[in-house]
């Protein structure tokens, strides 16, 4: 699912960051956010509706409508989509609406 | 809680060029983005702009951007970048609450600045929430910023000129666009754009919109239909298309939450996209030192966000006391740049909104 080839930017980009999804291990690169590196490996699937538990992807992609809100190094509600990947993160799909700190 | 000047939110072309004004005064500025670079959606435009020379008319947005951030390098000393940050809370006292990773801190400012910009809208249609259904412009993020793929074949919903425009850039990803739908009778972007899709085979199929997505854990498939005078599908004439992909470019509205909770007065206007603020001539809202300007106050263009940031910046600057020079010359200036940018027949809408809330244009 990578751009290899483009008319007006470059992507060569070679330095890995391994993290994983669900206990999988996967690779991104760097200059990726979580959900793009996600995206990149074919996973579109980040989250569950709440009450409904249909599956959610991402939708602005910007940091504003929280679709892509996932459980991430046991942190709930992270914005995927605007989270720059790191190494050994741990993200997983969110379930609920997550339980914050010390509840 | 920190002190601060002049807080900017959103590093986008409007508050880019806020605080170019700004420091070019003497002032002391704070931009705040939840972003990681500057230049909100500047950063995935890899199109050549049109509008005027003055607001850089063939340069590539990802250009342009470039050229406001070399813009302010030499005032770092006096600006403060706060990326990564949200702005979760805005009062009357001029008190912001952020977060910035697992941090949460306050600041106050004599003066804020919104340069929030837009977020684009969705549409209802049957399964519009499965994954693979994508706000256009989130598509272009993905590919232009990321060089990730957002599938194999892409059903484009809406002709406006995002929809045009990232149809085109998806060709040049590698990615199918099987088609594009727009339920209106005709193509409402710009013909040069629309142009330079069908040349490359991409079929536009005005008075169509989609009826409903199909899949399990995302789409496979979309069901699309012809739409009447009055907007309704007419039956049996559905067809299905094999897609991976929808992207949703129905336009998009202000964001102008934060504007809501400090208490400044807004109004609900089709034209400019949603609920915006009412502004006096400085484009101050009706809270006292908390302005606005760029598409917080109306959907345009990058270019008018940037005119409109450039005078924000101004006003601001002589409201906290410092004398700018030729400031008559560059506001008359710039102001007739902005009349300029909206005077052409595509921009009627926005001179229509505008009117209804008092804005001369």
């Amino acid at each position: 699912m990578r751009i290899k080839e483009h008319p007006i930017l470059s992507f060569d980009v070679d330095e890995m960051i391994n993290f994983t999804y669900n206990g999988k291990a996967l690779q991104g690169l760097k200059g990726d956010t979580i959900a793009s590196a996600l995206h990149a490996n074919g996973i579109k699937k980040l989250s569950e509706s709440i009450h409904l538990k249909r599956p959610r992807g991402f939708y602005c992609a910007i940091g504003n409508c929280a679709s892509c809100n996932m459980v991430v190094d046991g942190v709930p509600n992270i914005r995927t989509c605007i989270t720059p990947l790191k190494e050994g993160m741990v993200v997983e799909n969110q379930v609920g609406k997550g339980r914050v700190y010390g509840t | 809680m920190e002190h601060k000047e002049v807080v900017i939110i959103g590093a986008g072309p409007a508050g880019l060029k806020a605080a170019k004004s700004l420091l070019d005064a003497g002032a002391h500025v704070t931009i705040i983005d939840r972003n990681k670079k500057l230049g909100g959606q500047l950063t995935k435009q890899t199109h050549k702009f049109f509008g005027s020379e003055k607001q850089f008319a063939s340069f590539r947005g990802i250009d342009i951007l470039e050229l406001l951030v070399q813009d302010l390098g030499r005032y770092a000393e006096r600006l403060n970048i706060l990326n990564e940050t949200s702005v979760v809370g805005l009062y009357k006292d001029k008190v912001l609450s952020c977060v910035k990773h697992d941090r949460y801190f306050k600041i106050k400012a004599k003066r804020i600045i919104m340069a929030t910009g837009a977020s684009e809208k969705h549409l209802p249609f049957e399964n519009n929430d499965l994954p693979g259904i994508y706000a256009a412009g989130a598509v272009q993020t993905l590919m232009n910023e990321y060089g990730v793929k957002p599938g194999h074949k892409v059903l484009m919903v809406g002709s406006g000129n995002i929809g045009l425009i990232v149809s085109y850039q998806l060709m040049q990803a590698g990615v199918q666009v099987v088609a594009l739908v727009e339920a209106a009778s005709s193509i409402s972007g710009y013909l040069v754009h629309a142009s330079k899709i069908k040349r490359l085979g991409v079929d536009i199929l005005t008075r169509t919109t989609i009826k409903k997505a199909l899949g399990t854990d995302q789409v496979e498939k979309v069901v699309i239909w012809d739409v009447d005078d009055t907007w309704q599908g007419i039956k049996r004439t559905e067809r299905t298309l094999h897609v991976d992909t929808v992207c949703i470019s129905v336009g998009l509205a202000p964001l102008t939450e934060l504007l809501m909770q400090v208490g400044a007065e807004v109004t609900y206007v089709r034209e400019l996209g949603g609920n915006v603020p009412i502004i006096n001539p400085y484009y101050e809202t009706t809270v006292k030192g908390v302005y606005a300007c760029g598409d917080a106050l109306g959907i345009e263009e990058a270019s008018s966000a940037m005119v409109e940031g450039a005078l924000t910046g101004m006003f601001v600057a002589e409201d906290l006391g410092y004398t700018l020079e030729e400031s008559t010359q560059k506001i008359k200036a710039l102001k007739s740049e902005l009349t300029f940018l909206r005077s052409g027949p595509h921009a009627e809408k926005i001179r229509t909104g505008y009117m209804k809330v008092g804005v001369k244009t």
